[in-house]
């Protein structure tokens, strides 16, 4: 990577940002940074010493000169008014506030959330739009018409440029971690986006310091992110069978800060408590199963969501045992829902029940996408078939 | 400012029993004196029943009449509301105040032009 490219990748989303709020327009910053790395690309090395406001600032001379090219009154306006505008590099201030009104614009509840992702990546994350496309497994048409009609809707519908009014900030908030974690989640098979997602998650806890789900949602990436290597290793290894010393020491002290200073601040949310289970997860030899069991209960008050029941359960497995257990998944209604069949399988394994698992296991390798995932079903479904000399 | 067409989309069939219907109109009528109030209100009213449209159409150098809507639909335009606002934001709690008052769901769009 270029050191071009780097800034680019760290600084795209700040540069952007900053530009939309002189212009008014996202399509005329984002060519105007464009121009402003182009120039970057010539004259760099030596990279100058704050190259984001090197790129801003020129940027913002890009902008001028396009407004005199044009010369008619309202591009005289506009001109002025860039002019007027005091430097940027220096105030740290005006430049997070940026980041963070793109942010709410771009998660905006008037826009669908594929929309949102879509944007987010590409304005926030400097993401092209085929790396986007090939991300979400969509046709590279299908993502930069997602893309226009967004921001023809943000221009057409006049969708606000500004953080949310302290009213509607939780629930627009909910918006912003939800595009967030969904990019963390698109990223089980791509680590590149769940990396991305980690920078956003970091970004938006340093913008909204006092917001505890947003302090969340980072610890529960980070906590999640720390077993990556040891979760895929040569297909899907379960929690039990992990090598912990594969974990990422360094995430997991991070994400278990994080987690004791929401505990602090005794405000939960369902991020927090998500975070506070992988915790446990990740706290010492083996898991402290009642724990995470009370924690479940508590996130199923907050989020009283079948899928929540289903992990619920299989706290419930570890502590009162698999019947227990069982009677709760039996009675939810998530048909096609592949982990529920896998949890189902599992607890009628252990409760001896070999070809009701089989069965199980092949429903749920049946409706799951995610190759690992599908190769431990189906050798869990053979060994029980073989465990109880079946066919 | 910016002008926005709230739209109250209506299902077909049945309207609410009289009481319940006055207790909707009790509540348009106090939400567009708010809008008034508020500076953002430009016109609003409620429209007849789609039986009572009537289809103006050019057709070569003819207009042709159609008796009934342009199309039928389970959901149809009942009323609508234009405004004045600063943004979306704003237009959307427009928006909201007048599902609250309708019970039903708005179709808040910008002008192109007006």
């Amino acid at each position: 990577m270029t050191e071009v490219d780097r800034v680019f990748r760290e600084e795209y989303g700040r540069a952007v940002s900053v530009l939309v709020r002189l212009l008014g327009d996202i399509d005329l910053a984002e060519e105007m940074v464009a121009e402003a790395f182009v120039e970057a690309v010539r004259r760099w090395p030596p990279v100058p010493p704050s190259p984001a406001g090197w790129i801003i600032t020129t940027a913002r001379h890009k902008a001028v000169d396009r407004h005199r090219r044009e010369s008619t009154r309202d591009a005289r306006q506009a001109e002025a008014a860039l002019l007027a505008e005091p430097s940027v590099t220096e105030e740290v201030g005006p430049v997070r506030d940026d980041r963070l009104r793109l942010i709410f614009t771009c998660c905006h509840p008037a826009l669908n959330r594929a929309a949102q992702v879509a944007l987010t990546l590409r304005l926030l994350g400097g993401l092209t739009t085929p790396e986007i496309a090939r991300a979400f497994l969509v046709p590279e048409a299908t993502m930069a018409q997602r893309i226009v009609r967004a921001k023809g809707k943000i221009r057409a519908a006049r969708i606000p440029y500004r953080v949310p009014h302290e009213a509607d900030l939780p629930e627009r908030l909910r918006s912003v971690l939800a595009v967030v974690y969904l990019v963390f989640n698109q990223g089980q098979e791509r680590p590149d986006l769940a990396a991305e997602a980690i920078r956003l998650g970091r970004q938006l806890l340093e913008l909204m310091p006092d917001e505890p789900e947003a302090r969340g949602l980072l610890a529960l990436m980070l906590l999640t992110e720390a077993r990556r290597a040891a979760r895929t290793d040569g297909g899907l290894v379960p929690l039990d069978r992990q090598d912990r010393s594969r974990w990422d020491a360094e995430l997991i002290t991070e994400g278990h800060d994080l987690v004791r200073q929401c505990l602090r601040r005794a405000q939960p949310g369902p991020y927090q408590v998500q975070a506070a289970i992988q915790a446990v997860h990740t706290d010492g030899a083996a898991t402290d199963w009642v724990q995470v069991l009370a924690l479940y209960d508590q996130l199923l008050v907050l989020n009283p969501t079948p899928v929540v029941a289903l992990n619920r359960a299989v706290a419930l497995a570890e502590v009162e045992g698999p019947a227990v257990a069982l009677t709760v998944v039996e009675g939810l209604e998530l048909p096609d829902y592949a982990p529920l069949h896998a949890v189902r399988a599992d607890l009628l394994r252990r409760l001896g029940r070999s070809a009701e698992a089989a069965d199980a296991y092949g429903r749920a390798a049946a409706l799951t996408v995610n190759a690992d995932e599908r190769g431990f079903l189906e050798a869990r479904r053979a060994s029980v078939t073989s465990g109880s000399g079946g066919p | 400012m910016a002008k926005y067409l709230l739209s109250v989309y209506q299902p077909e069939g049945t309207p609410p029993a009289p009481e319940e219907l006055d207790a909707i109109m009790k509540n348009v009528a106090a939400f567009e004196e708010d809008a008034k109030a508020a500076g953002v209100w430009v016109f609003s009213g409620g429209l007849d029943a789609q039986s009572t449209a009537t289809v103006v159409r050019r057709s070569g150098d003819e207009v042709l009449l159609t008796d009934g809507p342009f199309a039928e639909a389970k959901e149809y335009l009942g009323g609508l509301t234009i405004i004045d606002a600063a943004d979306l934001d704003e237009a959307l709690h427009w928006g909201r105040r007048a599902a609250e008052a309708t019970t039903l769901p708005i179709e808040v769009r910008p002008f192109h032009w007006a």
